[in-house]
Formats: C-alpha cells, structure tokens, sequence
C-alpha cells in the first residue's frame, strides 16, 4: 500500500501547486480571460483534489459548477471593463501594501494554527460504509440534515427572485404597456415562444 | 521473480489497463468521428449530385489540406488561450467517452459517471468560448458569445434529461443505468422527452445542424472563422469526435446499451451508437439552423419546464417501485 | 499528504483570494477573490472531513459551501449589473457612498 499513498501524496502536491499558483495568476496577468481562465483551473485542481479523499460526487461537482461560473464571468468581466487590457495593460488596485499584509498575516495565521493545533485522530467510519457517496449526501440532505436542505432551497429562490429583480432593465409594464394588455409585447428582441 | 515491465501478471496489467483501454477508446472514437464525416460528406455531394466517392473521401482530402496548410497569424492574438480552446474539444470528447461501457467494460467506471459527463460538457462553454475569445477577432467572439447564450439556454433541460435516467435506475454508475433497462424497457420508452432533449443537448455542445450558430455562416464561420491549418482540423475533428461521444453516451443512458436479442452485447452497442450518430449527423441536412434569440425562450420556457415534468413522471414511478 | 498539509495549502488559497477581495477596484475581479477564499474553505472542509470525521455531515457542509458561492456569484452580477447601469461604472471606488 506504500506505493499508493507515495502516488496520492505527489498527485495531491502538485493539484495543490496548480491551485495556489494559478490562484496567484488570477491577479497577475493583464487579460481579463486569462485572469478568469486561471481562477477555473484554480477550482478544477481543487476539485480533482477531492477526488483523492473519496468526495467524487462534490468534486465533479464542484468542476462543473465552476468551469459553468468561470465561463459566464469572463463575459461579465469583458462586458463591465469598457476596455480591451489586450490594448490596454490593466493594474487597477487599492490599498496594495496593505492588501499584502493582511493576506501575509492571514496565512501566518492560519497556517501556525494548521501546523501547531493538535488535531484529534480520525474517527474511523463505520465498516461497510460508501464514504463519499451521492446516495450518503443524499440520504443525509433529505433525512438527518433536513434543516439544511430547508434554508438553502428558500435562499436560492430568493436569490433568482432578487438577482432578477435586481438586473432586469425592463420590466413588464415596459413589455406590455402600462394596462399590461399590449400584444404582442414590445421586445427588441423577439423570442422564439411568441409571449 | 521482481516483476518487469512486460509482466502481464495481474499486477502489471492493472497499472497498462486503463492505459491500454483509453487508447482503445480513442481509436474507436477517431473512427466514429471519421465516419461521421464521410457520412456528411455523402449527404453533402448527394445534396450537390455529385460524385459519392467524393463524398467519401472528403474528410480524408480535407484532413491532408489542412496539414499542409500554414497557419495564418493574427495580431495580438491570445495564442495560448486560442489553442487550449481548440485542443480542448477532441480531448473533452474522449473523457466523456472513457466513462460508457463498451460491451458491459468501460475504462474508467466512475461512481458519478453521468455527473461526469455534464462536467465535461460544460467545460467545453469555455473551450468554445476560448476559440472565439483567443482569435481577436469580431466575427470570432460574437460567435463564442452566440454559443454561451445557447449553452445556457441548452445546458438547464440537458441536465434534467441526464437526472431522469439516473432516478429510474437509482444510481448515477453509467453501468449501473444500462443494468437497469436488461430484459426490461428501455429508457428512451418512458423517457422520451428526456432522451430528445438530450440529443438536442448533443447537437448543441458539438455546435451542430441546428445550434450551429455559433459557427453560422452569417457571422464569416463565427468560432472557426479565423481557424486554419492544424487548428481548423482539430477543432473540425473534435465536433465529430463530441457528436460521436454523444452518441455513445446515450446508448448506455436511453437505448439499453448492449441489451438486445441474438447478437453479443457489443454488437448491439455498436449498431445502436453508429445509428444515433447517423441520425444526427443527417439531422444537419434535415433542420433548418436555430436562429440564438428564438431558441434561448424556447430552451428556458419550452424544454425545461417539459423535461422537468418528466423527471416527475419518472420520479413517481421510481417512488412507486420501490 | 496529511491533514496539515491540506490545511496550510487552504490557507494559501484563503490568503489569496483575501489579498485579491481587498486589493482589486473592479467589482468582478473582488468577486473572484471571494470566490477564491472559498476555494480554499473548501478544500479545507475536505480536509477536515477525511482526516478527522468522514461521515454524511461533513458532505452536507461542503454543499453548503458551494451553495454559498452560486448565491454570492448571483447576487454579485445582479448587483454589479445594476451598479453597471446606473453609473456606468464597475469600480468598487465610486460605489463607496452606498455605504453612509
């Protein structure tokens, strides 16, 4: 079993070198894409990584969820920046030093905390047990841990309801006229339903 | 005896396997890939009443062009983003297809096979979209941002559609799934919804026929307007490649995978995915392209609410069964 | 690979991201430093959930985690979608008047 866990160990060292370097990268470069395109392979190291502790289904998760993110940020950063940073080297920071030293100081932090906690020995899973499993999470989300699966659900709702209202540029009355009966409605662009 | 590196012993092969199984897989999907476009060769010089054997042969002519052809440079262009797009493709399809079972073996038998799958999907958004980003190009990135606006109108419904399978068979175990319709119905029977929202997902994420805007001719090739030489082929190749991963991943998902009578299992896999991916390369030749900014109310009002309700459907069932 | 050793690389992720949420101007780019902190509570709730106690709660709490990054990145674009629209501007810096 030697041979397996020499194997995980350098697998895990250099996900964790890609993750941090490329976390490092997200504020380095000069491309809003590249910029974007660092930070997702930054979470697909991660994700991989959990893959080595057994969480297959919250590892691929988590690569789809951001490599989904990523892609639909890039447009938001080109959109929002007004500026191409091909033509244009982009150093738009504040308060650098200070943003160092907080970030130095919080790693000191929580690194001595890592290394100087005495950190309990595992408790190890009851035999026959499927560790990591979607059927597990599942299981856990709908029966023991229900009171998480009833406040997430709400604050998503609440989060598509607000992120519209929030966005949208035209409302209804803008669509449909101010008795909301114009048909059809007034659309710059027509979708394909006819609405 | 110290093993050795041609020692086939148990223990040997358990490190050449999965090696010796992707490149199988590749193989067989390059194959897959190339029919497909001889197919579309076919359809096309038949289309043209021209010369069959030309249709043939045509991927094979436009395989050896464009390695010859020298690749065209293009100011400040993200070269390294523009070729990680382009390679990306025919990399994502072989990933999706590592995880089907060939013939009851597949090469990487992944608890979360079909979550698997819809991560490699979504990751091909950025391949996408890197292509029409890297070229520094108009035409290029309205292309790239033509495919996220149909990716998330698409990605929602195809979700769903892979869902409903798993609930019926309890399990998101790609062989699991097949094992669920042995001797019994096939998915594709009850899930009918399901299975044509994922085949229009299939054509969407190989920017094909339909939901081929992206590439649309109306915007000079859009993602592959400024492609040439080497990277033209393999990104022509990798939407080949995506289809016939596509294909092959619903044969497993919908069709039974090797289930059916007389014939070995891996010749009924064989003949369900060269079919699937027959009907939707001619699908090119059949339907008119999707103009982005009808399909995306569609996606979000039509598919989705429909494919929702079949998850319920199936949900109910799976409830009831068990 | 031990439990500090994922620990300490966590916390050079959370560092990262903290640097980058303090130091960036544009909305979007503080945005990838929070979501880069996060990152690394992920990996460290990972972490914690293998070395010390692998059972359902931990998974249940690595949901919550990245839940909690699909609503912050929601509620991020609308909010910086609506600063985009009302003054044509996505500087953390000329929002500051938001916060009397």
């Amino acid at each position: 079993m030697g041979g397996t866990e020499v194997l995980e160990s350098v697998v895990f060292w250099v996900l964790a070198v890609v993750a941090v370097a490329s976390g490092v990268v997200v504020f380095r470069v000069d491309s809003m894409a590249r910029a974007t395109y660092a930070l997702a392979v930054s979470f697909v190291a991660v994700g991989l990584a959990l893959l080595l502790v057994d969480l297959h289904y919250i590892g691929i998760i988590t690569v789809l969820m951001m490599m989904m993110e990523m892609a639909v940020m890039a447009v938001y950063m080109v959109m929002f920046m007004g500026m191409n940073p091909a033509l244009m080297p982009m150093s738009m920071v504040h308060d650098n030093r200070a943003a160092i030293a907080a970030a130095v100081a919080t790693f000191v932090v929580l690194a001595g905390g890592a290394l100087l906690v005495p950190w309990p020995s595992r408790r190890e899973p009851e035999p026959g047990a499927v560790l990591g499993s979607a059927a597990e999470l599942g299981e856990a989300i709908m029966g023991s841990h229900m009171l998480v699966m009833l406040t997430v659900s709400p604050a998503m709702l609440a989060t598509i309801v607000a992120g519209v209202v929030l966005a949208q540029a035209r409302g209804r009355y803008d669509r449909l006229g101010d008795d909301l009966d114009r048909r059809p409605a007034d659309d710059p662009q027509p979708g394909g339903v006819g609405r | 005896m110290p093993p050795t590196p041609h020692d086939w012993s148990p223990r040997g092969w358990r490190v050449v396997e999965p090696v010796v199984g992707a490149l199988v897989v590749a193989v067989l999907l390059g194959g897959l890939a190339l029919a497909a476009a001889s197919l579309d060769g076919v359809l096309a010089a038949r289309g043209r009443s021209s010369g069959m054997a030309a249709g043939w042969s045509a991927p094979l002519a436009e395989a050896a062009r464009l390695m010859r052809q020298r690749r065209r440079t293009i100011v400040a262009a993200d070269v390294l983003l523009w070729r990680v797009g382009g390679a990306a493709l025919l990399v994502l399809a072989l990933l999706k297809a590592v995880v089907v079972p060939v013939g009851g073996r597949s090469v990487a038998d992944l608890a979360v096979g079909v979550v698997w799958f819809n991560a490699m999907d979504v990751t091909v958004w950025a391949a996408v979209w890197l292509l029409g980003w890297g070229a520094n190009s108009a035409h290029a990135l309205v292309g790239g941002y033509r495919f996220l606006a149909q990716g998330l109108a698409y990605e929602l419904p195809l979700m769903f559609a892979l869902t409903a399978p798993a609930v019926a068979a309890g399990s998101l175990r790609l062989a699991e799934v097949e094992a669920a319709q042995q001797g019994g119905a096939w998915f594709v029977l009850w899930m009918p919804v399901a299975f044509a929202v994922f085949c229009l997902g299939v054509v969407a994420f190989s920017v094909w026929g339909p939901l081929s805007v992206p590439a649309g001719v109306d915007v000079a090739g859009g993602v592959l307007a400024e492609l040439s030489g080497v990277d033209r082929l393999l990104v022509l190749a990798g939407r080949y490649a995506l289809l016939a991963a596509g294909a092959a991943f619903a044969v497993p998902m919908f069709l039974g995978g090797a289930d059916g009578p007389v014939l070995p299992g891996w010749a009924w896999f064989g003949l369900k995915v060269v079919l699937l991916l027959a009907l939707l390369v001619a699908l090119r030749r059949h339907l008119p392209v999707l103009r982005p900014d009808r399909f995306v109310e569609v996606g979000w009002l039509v598919l989705l609410p429909a494919v929702l309700l079949q998850v319920l459907v199936v949900s109910v069932v799976a409830v009831w069964r068990y | 690979m031990t439990l500090e050793a994922v620990l300490v690389v966590a916390a050079a992720l959370f560092s990262v991201g903290l640097y980058g949420a303090i130091s960036q101007q544009v909305v979007v780019m503080v945005m990838m430093g929070l979501e880069l902190m996060l990152n690394g509570v992920i990996l460290a709730a990972a972490g914690f959930w293998w070395f010390l106690s692998p059972d359902p709660t931990g998974q249940v709490l690595l949901l919550v985690v990245i839940a909690a990054m699909t609503l912050e990145m929601a509620m991020g674009f609308a909010v910086a979608t609506l600063l985009h629209r009302s003054r044509n501007s996505d500087m953390t810096d000329m929002a500051t008047d938001l916060s009397r």
